[in-house]
């Protein structure tokens, strides 16, 4: 797929259940390259809006365009989603990947091997893909995507409760797929491994894109009271149909903030 | 005289009685080809109704529910009317033979298995969607992928549909008219012969009857604790 159509732009993109807007009036025009990290609190519609860029649901109003173009099927093709609890086929290690390669036309047992190396699963081939830990069948669902050769590479908090082993091999992974030219979609809590990722954040919130920006400036000038917030470890609550509350540590004590990162301990990016 | 006729039982069974064997030969193939002929058909149906969205899918799905419990004697009499003389279907001379018989079986053990195995696929349809439609796989490699991760499940819904059809007498009693020789099989042999006195070859076929219904299980247990060893279930 020409790099242009890794170009991803969304036009006034909706989303609404019973008449109750889910994801509302979305604006976005990402780059074509590296990696792009979202943010937000929980129930914000990160997840419905990483499926409604990737096609898996479609908008109740606007457009996704790929390249300046509605999605066609070569586009999804070209694109692959690791889910937050990955969906394994109930078949070995080895008949999972080669499901994803079978039906991709790529019969390639090199491949196959390669990518299981890379995930370190390769010791595993035979295993029953269920039978494998948290971390091993994210990785597993990390390989199978990479299967696809995918243009576009979509995570939903593919690290959410991982090791950090397991982390860090996904991690590594998805930087060197973004470097060498996929483009990376990925969403996370860890403000940590978002500034370690990812070049530029757009932070959601109430189903709204509250802030998109470059991950430096993000994190040190967030714009955004949400966005503000939720760096500095600050609850969020909803306020009827009006907007949000905010709810300080103190209101609450502190033991029951839970904070991701520590703006402190945030790498350059 | 029960003493004698479980002797008697034992007898026939040991020896390996001619009518005994061809009895228990042909309520195997009724029943094995009425289960081949309802898995092609239900699973199908359950299948569709699974992965598909349609105007009355609700409908249909409490019509196929509603189907499991048709009793035997009511799917007897409609296919004894169809295939009766003066029926739509008298042209073809089916009435009184294994065919009509096989006919019955599967129309009563459709709806069982198109039930049963609509259980299994939408549940493991709405585990897999979400990634099926990530993968852009075409309905068909869905429903592919689907039925064959669920193959555990399903060969148990399948056994299940042979234990009804092994056990069925109501429907195949109308339309096989038991006849010895011809459409004479185990349940249908059962009845005669108890009415008859005839207690020892009764004993004997419900001996053979129980014996498979224990195999069946015996292998539904096995492919349930591999299934689950494997984390395949």
């Amino acid at each position: 797929m020409p790099e242009h159509s890794q170009q991803l732009t969304l036009n006034d993109v909706s989303f609404e259940v019973g008449g109750k807007p889910l994801v509302h009036r979305v604006n976005l025009s990402l780059s074509s390259n590296g990696a792009t990290a979202i943010m937000g609190f929980n129930g914000a519609g990160k997840s419905l809006l990483l499926k409604l860029m990737h096609g898996i649901v479609q908008p109740s109003a606007g457009t996704v365009l790929w390249g300046g173009q509605t999605s066609t099927a070569e586009h999804k093709l070209a694109q692959a989603m690791v889910f937050q609890k990955p969906v394994l086929l109930r078949r070995s290690v080895k008949a999972n990947m080669d499901f994803v390669l079978k039906q991709r036309r790529r019969p390639d047992t090199t491949l196959r091997q390669h990518l299981l190396e890379q995930v370190d699963l390769l010791p595993k081939l035979r295993q029953p893909a269920r039978l494998l830990s948290g971390g091993e069948q994210q990785r597993l669902a990390l390989a199978r995507a990479l299967a696809c050769k995918p243009a576009v590479l979509f995570l939903d908090e593919a690290t959410a409760s991982l090791d950090p082993a397991s982390t860090a091999i996904i991690e590594r992974i998805v930087a060197k797929e973004a470097q060498n030219g996929t483009k990376v979609i990925f969403i996370t809590h860890d403000a940590a491994q978002a500034a370690r990722l990812a070049q530029d954040i757009v932070f959601m919130d109430a189903g709204k894109v509250a802030e998109y920006s470059n991950a430096n400036t993000f994190f040190t000038q967030p714009t955004s009271a949400a966005a503000q917030a939720y760096l500095s470890g600050q609850l969020y609550v909803e306020h009827n149909d009006v907007g949000r509350s905010e709810i300080k540590p103190s209101d609450i004590g502190q033991n029951q903030i839970t904070h991701s990162a520590p703006m402190d301990t945030l790498g350059e990016n | 005289m029960q003493e004698s006729a479980i002797g008697l039982a034992f007898g026939l069974i040991l020896r390996g009685d001619a009518n005994l064997l061809e009895i228990m030969g042909l309520s195997l193939r009724v029943s094995l080809s009425a289960v081949c002929l309802s898995l092609v058909l239900g699973l199908s149906a359950g299948a569709a109704l699974a992965t598909t969205e349609f105007r009355g899918r609700a409908l249909a799905t409490i019509a196929v529910n509603a189907l499991m419990s048709m009793p035997p004697v009511v799917v007897g009499l409609l296919v004894y009317l169809a295939l009766s003389r003066s029926g739509p279907l008298g042209w073809l001379g089916l009435l009184y033979t294994p065919t009509a018989m096989i006919i019955a079986q599967t129309i009563l053990i459709t709806p069982l298995i198109a039930a049963l195995s609509r259980q299994v696929i939408e549940d493991l349809y709405i585990e897999y969607k979400d990634q099926f439609l990530s993968l852009q796989l075409s309905t068909a490699q869905q429903i592919k992928a689907l039925l064959w991760d669920a193959r555990y499940s399903l060969l148990t819904v399948a056994l299940a549909g042979l234990g009804r059809s092994l056990s069925e007498v109501g429907a195949v009693i109308i339309v096989g008219g038991n006849i010895e020789h011809l459409t004479r099989v185990m349940t249908t042999a059962i009845a005669l012969e108890t009415s008859k006195g005839d207690l020892g070859l009764a004993l004997a076929l419900g001996i053979l009857l129980l014996g498979l219904a224990l195999l069946v299980n015996a292998i539904l247990s096995g492919l349930n604790l591999t299934a689950k060893r494997q984390a395949y279930a």
